[in-house]
């Protein structure tokens, strides 16, 4: 089942177009994993799915609900932690936490208890003493504590230490373990590799590629270093490979992963003396995106 | 320990460009704009003494200065009139200055970054005082230039420089007072509390002191603006107290600023608590809370502005009786209907101060949204109603109990002093008489933030409209349907005039309206954040 979509959402401020058009869903019970490079619209998109931001054209639905018209009742079922955190300076944390809460009417004394000792958090200052990664905390615990249907994070552990970061994972796990559902925008491709059973690529406002992970992985080249005992000739032309470079006795490039095998059988021919693959990296699928968004390659 | 605050001071400059050419620009411009309309109000030594038998009462004592010059002149007019008002203007303009340098900066994140460039650790605090200091002096500049080259008779150059110079020297003073305030508070909110207490202490102080008690005034610094006289016997000694102590301020709080951590203030705020209480989890709980002292402290004060004023009533009853010429002027008019004019004015004045707090509270709904709060509210099940009821109210609810403490505070302190006082509803009601009014500010400003959000700042431009020409609209005698551009304008001045409740409903109901409106537009634009 489709817990949150957005059809061809569009959103311009002015002259920029921060959103052109932007089609995906979540489904119930899964981590949906929301990457693209800086100012791509990953948090406008996440603005108009709160109903903050009216979108241009298109439309947003959460829980088959309207973003905008029906925000609160949507917002009954979801918990939100923005990737920069502002906090009311003269409240502490405690107090903060609490608030958050009862807006949703929650009142989970013994799970707030809990996050506050696995995020090794101190309520008791004040918000201005706080550091951004405590500052986030507190928004991560208050939407944990919450315990809704559906959680929207926007880059949620930018200020997290890696032993928080765990902490933060261990808790989404639970969450989906529990059959909750999952928006989760992050640069962190770990985390993303982590956590996520799908994923959606956004770039210059528009979402380029969505699906699994493995699927994806079709979509990566694998590194190859080949010394061969004839000259290799015209690599460069073959279909399926990339960035070719010569070496010292070797030639190393990239290989389609759906085009492996014809390139295999054609480099066999040429008498293969040692030969040296690196797997793909999730790092590549997305280096590949990344690069050259504003107007550059591809 | 100063190393690159040459630097730091060009960025200073480059940051305020525009902020300091409106304060200087607005200052000049009605310093020059006052002795000009007076000349042609005014033309003759024998109506300006007519004028000064008027304006020489204790209401008008205690709001803009003593009596202490012999012969009514154009100079010593506008010196009377402006001088001891434009001073307090110039320190409003430094604490913003100060403070925005200081605390507000520190608050930003801005001197982290400063810090951690090759700059000394005093860098920042003398690279403000030079900022402050070169505004301060540019001002002097502009107004003893300004007010010489009109060439009026009364007005010479010693009389013009010092002019100016007392109003930089005000300057100064409360420019040092903030770079003590801001060492002393954590957070830009009550640094700037205590520096803008000091000055509004400072200045109903010597209200109080000029009408009934000599001695109390020598207490203010505001009040060297008075003893200056300016135009008259020029007293340049009183600027070196102004620019000494200022500057000795600035060296204290350059000492207390190595003493403390980024980030810190000197008085320390209390641990907190860990668990908020239920009132704190509604919208209008949290609001209330976030405003809370400042409510309290806005509270205390329209009660002793309405006691100060009131503690003048009395004088102005003795002063009308043993002044012939007076009673002569007004033929006819017995003291109570004299009295009763000047309770109107003071009315109004205490009306327009008292709605201050009652905008801030509308405001903060716009400015919580600016401050990127807002992410973390929106997203729970509240409606954008509830926020902007919550508000709404608030202001609403203040400016209510606001009014009722500051007329309250003018008729205990009437009874005190009056033989024969106000009674209780006379003053309450013709207070009250402004509440609509009040209700179309925050209107207004309801309409800027459904509307034009980055602009809502513009009221306060709006409320000073109202207030210059309420003020000063009689003794400049401008046209009267510059009062009808205020919602102030509409309401009958009691109990000088009779009461008439047509203007007062129609008033709610146009706040009604714009408030109606307002909102419509606020819950359908995007939220910033
Ligand atoms: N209120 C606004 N006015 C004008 N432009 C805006 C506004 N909000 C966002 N933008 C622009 O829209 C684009 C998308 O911004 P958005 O914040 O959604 O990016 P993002 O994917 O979240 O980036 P990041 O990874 O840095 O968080 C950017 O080019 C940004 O400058
Ligand atoms: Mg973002």
């Amino acid at each position: 089942m489709t817990i949150l979509q957005t059809e061809n959402l569009s959103k311009h401020f002015g002259k920029v177009k921060a959103l052109k058009s932007v089609s995906m869903d979540v489904r119930e019970g899964e981590v949906f994993g929301f990457i693209g490079p800086n100012g791509s619209g990953k948090s406008t998109t996440i603005r108009i799915l709160l109903g903050m931001l009216s979108p241009t054209g298109g439309e947003a639905t959460v829980f088959g609900m309207d973003a905008k018209n029906q925000a609160v009742d949507i917002h009954k079922r979801i918990a939100y932690v923005p990737g920069e955190v502002n906090l009311w300076p003269n409240l502490t944390g405690g107090e903060v936490i609490d608030l958050l809460m009862s807006f949703h009417g929650v009142k989970n004394e013994g799970r707030k208890k809990e996050l506050i000792r696995d995020f090794q958090f101190d309520p008791s200052k004040k918000c201005r003493a706080y550091s951004k990664g405590n500052r986030q905390k507190v928004a991560l615990i208050a939407a944990l504590a919450i315990e809704p249907d559906l959680y929207i994070f926007d880059e949620p552990t930018s200020g997290l230490d890696p032993l928080m970061e765990r902490t933060f994972q261990k808790y989404v796990k639970d969450a989906r373990a529990e059959g909750k559902s999952v928006l989760l925008s992050s640069h962190i491709l770990s985390e993303v590799e982590q956590l996520c059973d799908r994923v959606g690529i956004i770039r210059d406002g528009e979402i380029i590629e969505t699906g699994s992970l493995t699927d994806l992985r079709h979509l990566t080249r694998t590194n190859l270093y080949v010394e061969t005992s004839h000259t290799l000739e015209n690599l460069e032309q073959w279909e399926g490979v990339h960035a070719v470079e010569q070496e010292e006795a070797g030639w190393s490039f990239q290989v389609d992963t759906e085009k492996m095998d014809t390139v295999m059988a054609e480099l066999s021919t040429f008498g293969i003396r040692k030969i040296e693959s690196a797997p793909p990296t999730l790092e590549d699928l997305f280096m590949r995106h990344y690069e050259g968004s504003g107007g550059g390659e591809e | 320990m100063f190393h690159n605050s040459g630097k730091l001071l060009f960025f200073l400059g480059k940051a305020d460009r525009l902020r300091i050419t409106v304060w200087l620009f607005s200052l000049t411009v009605i310093t020059i704009a006052v002795p000009l309309a007076f000349g042609n109000l005014y033309p003759t030594q024998a109506e300006r003494d007519v004028m000064a038998q008027t304006l020489s009462n204790p209401a008008l004592t205690a709001m803009v200065g003593p009596v202490n010059f012999e012969t009514y002149t154009i100079g010593t007019m506008t010196a009377h009139e402006m001088v001891l008002l434009t001073a307090l203007v110039v320190g409003l303009m430094n604490i913003l200055f100060v403070n925005r340098h200081t605390r507000v900066e520190e608050e930003e994140g801005l001197l982290e970054l400063v810090r951690s460039l090759p700059t000394g650790k005093g860098a920042n605090m003398m690279a403000v005082f030079l900022h402050i200091l070169f505004i301060n002096l540019l001002l002097v500049l502009l107004i003893s230039v300004g007010l010489g080259v009109l060439g009026i008779e009364s007005m010479g150059w010693n009389g013009s420089m010092l002019y100016g110079m007392v109003l930089g020297g005000s300057g100064i003073f409360f420019a040092g007072i903030t770079a003590i305030s801001a060492q002393l508070a954590d957070n830009a909110r009550t640094s700037f509390g205590i520096a803008f207490a000091v000055l509004m202490i400072a200045y109903l102080v010597r209200a109080v002191g000029d009408v009934s008690a000599e001695t109390l005034s020598w207490f203010s610094p505001l009040h060297l603006s008075s003893q200056a006289e300016v135009y008259g016997a020029n007293h340049w000694w009183t600027i070196l107290p102004l620019f000494g102590v200022g500057i000795l301020l600035f060296a204290v709080a350059g000492y207390m600023a190595s003493l403390r951590d980024l980030d810190a203030g000197l008085l320390r705020s209390r641990a907190g608590k860990t668990t908020a209480s239920s009132f704190l989890g509604t919208p209008t709980g949290l609001a209330l809370r976030l405003q809370r002292t400042g409510i309290i402290s806005w509270g205390i004060a329209m009660l002793l502005l309405g006691a100060s004023y009131g503690s003048i009533l009395g004088d102005l009853e003795t002063f009308f009786e043993g002044n012939e010429i007076l009673q002569q002027m007004l033929a006819g008019e017995s003291s109570a209907s004299f009295t009763e004019q000047f309770l109107s004015l003071l009315i109004v004045v205490i009306a327009l101060i008292a709605t201050i707090p009652a905008l801030m509270s509308m405001l903060k709904l716009y400015k919580e949204e600016k401050s990127h709060r807002v992410d973390l509210l929106y997203a729970h099940p509240l409606s954008r109603f509830q926020f902007f009821a919550s508000h709404l109210s608030i202001a609403a609810v203040q400016g209510l109990v606001m009014f009722l403490l500051a007329f309250a505070g003018l008729w205990m302190a009437g009874v005190a002093v009056m033989t024969e006082p106000f009674s209780f509803l006379t003053i309450v009601g013709a207070g009250m008489a402004y509440y609509p009014a009040l209700l179309v500010m925050v209107g207004v400003t309801v309409l800027l933030i459904g509307f034009f959000p980055e602009k809502s700042g513009w009221v306060w431009a709006y409320l000073l409209y109202a207030f210059i020409v309420l003020y000063f609209g009689g003794l400049f005698e401008f046209p009267e349907w510059m009062e009808y551009l205020s919602p102030f304008g509409y309401v009958p001045e009691l109990p000088n005039e009779d009461m008439t409740w047509l203007p007062l409903i129609l008033l709610s109901m146009v706040a009604l309206v714009m408030v109606t409106i307002g909102f419509r537009g606020y819950k359908r634009r995007d939220l910033q954040g």
